[in-house]
């Protein structure tokens, strides 16, 4: 069993969801999308830490596991508004915030 | 040859240790007019005015017999007021040098002065609510001549010297209203300027090369200075000199300058400030007297040469009364200038010129403004004519004048002019007949417009009967008050007499300040040149007579004329060409200036600011508010990082 | 902490305008009373400037008055106060300008929503920053103070001023905003080079001096520059010079005044305290430069302010032409030349101070700044007209009048080192009298004229002859405004007569300025040799 296919697993899946994210328009979709590149990420750095013997790489998993928890409920919640207040969930239909 | 000018100061004492006060009576006079205003001065302005220069005249008496009274060696005293500019080793004060120079100059100023003070009572008692602001600026014109003469070094000279041209501002421009006025104040001032630069820079040189500015400094160590430096310093003093005195090429202000009230004119433009000039090449007689100061001199001769035939020529052709009269001063400023351009065989001389044209040129001021007065402010000479039964004693002294400034013999002005004549037939070799000649036809040229100007005024038939003045009144000449004809006479018989009286005494008084008179064979003898002379003027006269007295003279100037008159009518392009060389391309550079200031300059720094705000205009349409594109940037710039970090890696 | 028995008076000056100021805004409800505590604070530090110059001993050490107390002692930041001859004579002068200020603009209409209260205290205020700019002996002090008196300016120029006042105050605080921070970083130069060499860092003027001087030249020349340009855009040198004309054009006379007369001086009193002591080789290596600008400047200011269709940006012009004779004097490097340029930083201060009021009184009557819609004013205010000439007689420099004393200095002392620039500056005098004079000619001379002039009459159809309705409409100088001349005229003639009072508190200042920056007079009598 060699890492290196961990690797390419990770780097697939983020390439999948960075294409998602640049693609897609539904802010449901695009986030899961985000939430695939996190976890694509979380991937290697597992490998990476059995790689190196060492613990790191899994703790920084964690983290990365917490913070994107918060993400979501953060994320949801102002998709969650967005779709009430504009009856869509598209991303290019919330451009409001620019020059 | 000459006593060492330099060496022999004395510090004042007796009545000339009190000196200021010369200065200080015309000073406190106009201070005091100016600060009453002109209602509360307005009963005794006039009289303050005049009292002031009377007392100093007085004084000035005072200090000449006392200083007769000394040995010729002591007669140079110097009188410290207060230091005015001490700042390291450069040490100016305000100092009074009394000699017979200056002396002389105290007599002349404040004797005319005190004179047309005067006659301004009468001639200014048309406008009584003005008067005693007049008389203010009279005053400070007698303060600031009598510094300029009085000063012991040349800041001092400096000083007295732009006073006076404020003085001759303030009264060119006298007559507010008139814009020609304004505008030809404006002219002298700044042509004045223009010669001051030479004056000014004169002073620096003298302070970078001697470490001093007074007299008594520069006279010492001018000598041990190189040719170039001496040169350099005669040559910007004489540009000072030819502001100031009208001369060659800074002349065009004189005739302007008559825009003035006449006893403005017969002081200021004839008699005392104009001949400010011939002062200072005088007064640094011990520059110019040096050997390696030849080429400055000649160049002082050929001014004062070029300039008395400039300003005959110019005269023949004008028909305002005035201004012949002001080409006349500018062509007997060039008698003086080259009579003192001529060194030590010429100094008393043009100073004896001075003091003579200052009695004459005063007195034909005043005649001219005595008609003038009688005639509505008419100056135009065509519109006169067979006044003498009108004004007989005007024209009595105006006739003596007139005689004594062509050189009728034994009159005032054919001791003066005969002696500059003769004195420039002294030069060697060419020179003596370029500038003898130039003097001798001058002669002949004073005689010829001086007679136009006699007869079309005070001979030949009444042209103005039946005409009238511009503000559409007749014309009824009158002989002028009293207050007017009295400094008149006064004046003729100094036309008469004073040629005789100072020429045997001037030349020995003046020894201590600009050295002996050196004798020296002539071209010519002396008899001679009093020939010459005598016939140059009848002849002049006699064609002007022939011409002038016979026959109708047209009243409306006559325009078909040949081009060497209409070249005088237009001051032989003197203005034309102050136009063409600065006027013009000043106000040029000025526009062009004003537009780089505004659109270069100002356009670079509110460009950069516009640049700015406009390209952060256009980068901020980059935000676009859509999140996948923000997403596909980050994307593109990480790759690039990846990239860069990859290459730097395995490069 | 060091202080002299003496250093109150420099506290008092410090702190009597900031009182001022703060009782004057907390009074700005009722107008009279504002003006009048305004006008009697500024009296009170006119009078403490009097006594600062009594106390003043020309003879004595370099710095005077002075206190030294930590501020930021890790930096070795302090509060340092002292004077010389040359920061006291312009610590007078702007306790002699801000009363006659304040009495210029007792009757200005403000713009609608301001008070006269809140005007004077930002005056005084200023006022306040100004002195401490003048008598700070710390170098980081002295920046702070430098850029903090901008502030006031700046509301005193955007919130005061003409239409276009905001754009003018702005201009006016990026100019001088950027050159303060191309100086900080010379100053911060100058503390580490100090680091360096004491092993301790420090502001102070006194220790930075023989540091810095003896620094390698390349090291100077950078900080030069960074010195130099912060000044030349205060002073303000061609070519940046362009934020003067604007902020003077918008700013109220009475602010004018302190621009030009005061906030201006700050420069070339910085080319004075630190150019030529800190850097003196850079100073004299680059002498070319500023010589160069300062020739340029009075010919260009001259044709410009010539140029000119407006009074107050012809006042600016005229400033920017004076400022080349200024910096001429000081980087010719003499006695006379340096003592003329502080002589004629009094000076301009006082006859452009006056130019400014008495154009300020014109442009009063007349309702417009534009020279054109003026024309034989004389007629109607011929006391006006006589302080106008007189104003332009001292700006033209006429023997006489305080400006000569100055300019006459600057000149006879530049021309042993700088003969070419003297002469290009000499010429400049003929130039000043063609812009007086001709100014003088178009409001005063000639027959009544002009927008202003004949509007004021009842416009050219009026029922009354022009001459009668403009002498009603236009009235001579009132009792308040000869009251605020006067004093300025007496100062234009007296020290025009006998400026030795200034002179012999200049001078010691000079020659010890001169002889920090190792310079030798070029022209010298036997005696006076090697006084360093």
């Amino acid at each position: 069993m060699t890492p290196t296919y961990y690797l390419l697993l990770s780097a697939l899946l983020f390439t999948i969801g960075a294409v998602g994210v640049l693609v897609r328009r539904n802010a449901i979709v695009v986030f899961m999308c985000i939430e695939l590149m996190l976890n694509a990420v979380n991937l290697s750095l597992v490998t990476f830490a059995r790689i190196n013997g060492s613990l790191d790489g899994q703790v920084m998993a964690f983290f990365v596991m917490v913070v994107a928890a918060a993400e979501v409920v953060v994320g949801l919640a102002i998709i969650m508004s967005i779709f009430r207040t504009r009856r869509t969930a598209s991303v290019d239909d919330a451009n409001l915030l620019k020059y | 040859m000459s006593i060492n000018l330099a060496a022999e100061v004395a510090p004042a004492t007796g009545a000339a240790s009190q000196a200021w006060l010369l200065l200080a009576l015309p000073a406190l006079g106009a201070a005091v007019l100016l600060l009453a205003g002109r209602r509360r001065a307005q009963g005794w302005g006039h009289l303050l005015g005049s009292a002031t220069v009377l007392g100093a005249f007085v004084y000035g008496l005072v200090l000449f017999f006392e200083s007769t009274g000394l040995s010729p060696d002591q007669r140079t005293q110097d009188l410290l007021l207060f230091e005015w500019i001490p700042v390291g080793s450069l040490d100016v004060d305000i100092a009074l040098r009394i000699d017979p120079l200056s002396l002389t100059f105290v007599l002349l100023i404040t004797g005319v002065g005190a004179l047309i003070h005067i006659y301004s009572i009468g001639y200014m008692g048309h406008e009584r609510e003005d008067r005693s602001r007049f008389f203010a600026y009279l005053n400070l014109f007698i303060a600031a001549m009598l510094l300029l003469v009085l000063g012991n070094g040349f800041v001092t000279l400096y000083f007295g010297w732009e006073g006076v041209g404020l003085a001759s501002y303030l009264l060119i421009g006298w007559y507010q209203g008139r814009g020609y006025a304004a505008t030809a104040a404006k002219k002298a001032f700044l042509m004045n300027r223009v010669g001051d630069v030479g004056l000014a820079l004169a002073i620096f040189l003298m302070f970078k090369t001697m470490g001093t500015t007074s007299y008594a400094g520069v006279f010492e160590q001018i000598g041990g200075q190189s040719t170039a430096v001496v040169v350099a310093i005669g040559l910007l003093l004489l540009l000072g000199a030819c502001g100031k005195s009208g001369q060659f090429p800074l002349q065009a202000w004189l005739p302007d300058a008559m825009a003035g009230p006449t006893p403005v004119s017969a002081l200021i433009h004839a008699a005392t400030m104009v001949t400010a000039g011939v002062y200072l090449i005088a007064r640094s007689s011990p520059i110019y007297s040096l050997p390696q100061a030849a080429d400055a001199r000649l160049v002082v001769m050929i001014v004062g040469a070029f300039t008395l035939l400039l300003g005959c020529v110019i005269g023949c052709a004008y028909d305002d009364f005035k201004k012949v009269l002001a080409y006349s001063t500018v062509s007997q400023i060039g008698y003086m200038m080259l009579a003192v351009g001529l060194g030590p065989a010429g100094y008393a001389f043009g100073i004896l010129h001075l003091l003579t044209h200052g009695f004459f040129k005063a007195g034909l001021f005043l005649g001219a403004g005595s008609v003038m007065h009688g005639m509505n402010d008419e100056g135009d000479i065509r519109r006169m004519g067979g006044l003498w039964k009108k004004m007989p004693i005007t024209f009595a002294t105006f006739a003596l004048g007139y005689l004594a400034l062509i050189g009728f013999p034994f009159l005032s002005g054919y001791f003066s002019k005969d002696e500059i004549i003769y004195a420039a037939f002294g030069e060697e070799g060419w020179r003596g007949w370029v500038f003898g000649g130039a003097a001798l036809l001058g002669a002949l040229l004073t005689a010829f417009y001086m007679t136009r100007l006699l007869v079309l005024v005070f001979l030949g038939k009444p042209r103005w009967e039946g005409l009238k003045s511009e503000d559409g009144k007749d014309y009824h000449p009158h002989e002028s008050p009293s207050t007017m004809t009295i400094p008149m006479i006064i004046l003729a018989f100094g036309s008469v007499a004073a040629g005789g009286i100072l020429a045997t005494m001037l030349p020995e008084w003046l020894e201590p300040s600009v050295g002996a008179v050196a004798e020296r064979e002539g071209l010519v003898s002396h008899g001679m040149v009093a020939v010459m002379a005598t016939v140059a003027m009848v002849i002049g006269a006699g064609l002007a007579y022939l011409l002038f007295a016979r026959g109708e003279q047209p009243v409306e100037r006559p325009q078909r004329v040949s081009w060497p008159v209409r070249a005088a009518r237009a001051d032989l392009y003197g203005n034309h060409l102050n136009e063409a060389l600065f006027a013009k391309p000043g106000t040029w550079l000025t526009r062009a200036l004003v537009f780089v200031d505004n659109r270069g300059v100002d356009g670079l720094v509110n460009g950069i600011a516009a640049g700015l705000g406009g390209s952060s205009g256009r980068l901020r349409r980059t935000q676009t508010g859509f999140v996948r594109s923000y997403a596909l940037s980050m994307l593109g710039g990480s790759i690039l990082v990846i990239a860069a970090l990859l290459m730097v890696r395995f490069a | 902490m060091t202080s002299t028995a003496d250093s109150w008076v420099l506290w008092a000056l410090l702190a009597v305008p900031l009182v001022g100021a703060a009782v004057t805004v907390a009074l700005r409800g009722n107008d009279k009373t504002a003006k009048l505590a305004a006008l009697a604070f500024s009296v009170v530090e006119l009078v403490l400037a009097g006594v600062a110059w009594s106390l003043y001993d020309p003879a004595g050490e370099r710095l005077q008055l002075g206190t030294t107390l930590d501020w930021i002692p890790a930096f070795g930041v302090h509060i340092a106060w002292g004077v010389d001859g040359i920061a006291l004579v312009m610590i007078a002068v702007i306790a002699l300008l801000v009363p006659i200020v304040i009495g210029a603009g007792w009757a200005d209409r403000l713009p609608e929503g301001r008070t006269k209260g809140g005007f004077f205290a930002l005056i005084l205020l200023e006022q306040a920053l100004t002195v401490g700019v003048f008598a700070a002996t710390d170098v980081f002090l002295f920046y702070v103070l430098f850029e903090i008196m901008l502030i006031p300016m700046y509301f005193l120029i955007g919130s005061y001023g003409g239409a276009n006042r905001q754009y003018a105050a702005v201009k006016f605080f990026l100019y001088s905003f950027l050159g303060g921070l191309i100086m900080l970083a010379s100053v911060i130069a100058a503390y580490s080079l100090a680091s360096d060499t004491l092993g301790q860092g420090t502001f102070l003027w006194e220790e930075l001096v023989p540091v810095v001087s003896a620094a390698p030249l390349t090291t100077q020349i950078w900080i030069f520059f960074g010195f130099f340009i912060a000044f030349a855009v205060k002073a303000p040198l061609v070519p940046v010079h362009t934020w003067l004309p604007d902020a003077t054009a918008e700013a109220p006379m009475g602010v004018a005044v302190l621009l030009v007369g005061i906030l201006d001086k700050v420069g070339t009193f910085g080319f004075l305290r630190f150019l030529l002591p800190m850097t003196p080789d850079a100073s004299k290596e680059l002498s070319w430069l500023v010589l160069l600008l300062a020739a340029v400047g009075v010919i260009y200011g001259s044709l410009l302010a010539a140029g000119q269709s407006d009074m107050k940006r012809f006042v600016a012009y005229v400033s920017i032409a004076h400022f080349g004779f200024i910096a001429l004097g000081i980087f010719a490097f003499s006695t006379q030349s340096l003592t003329g340029s502080v002589t004629y930083m009094v000076n301009h201060s006082i006859a452009t101070g006056m130019l400014i009021l008495v154009l300020g009184m014109v442009i009063f009557r007349g309702g417009s700044a534009r020279i054109a819609d003026y024309g034989g004013m004389a007629k109607l205010t011929p006391v006006l007209a006589g302080m106008l000439l007189i104003a332009g007689l001292s700006s033209m420099s006429l023997p006489g009048t305080n400006s000569f004393i100055s300019e006459f200095l600057v000149l006879i002392g530049s021309f042993p080192n700088a003969p070419v620039h003297t002469i290009i500056a000499t010429v400049g005098m003929v130039l000043a009298a063609l812009y007086v004079l001709w100014l003088y000619q178009r409001i005063m001379q000639g027959p009544l004229r002009g927008d202003a002039i004949v509007g004021a009459a009842g416009g050219p159809g009026a029922v009354v002859a022009p001459e009668v309705g403009a002498r009603k409409a236009i009235a001579d100088l009132s009792g308040r405004e000869k009251l605020v001349l006067a004093p300025l005229v007496l100062l234009v003639v007296a020290l025009g007569i006998f400026p030795k009072p200034v002179l012999d508190t200049v001078e010691p200042s000079v020659a010890a300025t001169m002889c920090e920056a190792g310079l030798v007079d070029p022209v010298q009598s036997d005696e006076e040799q090697a006084q360093c």
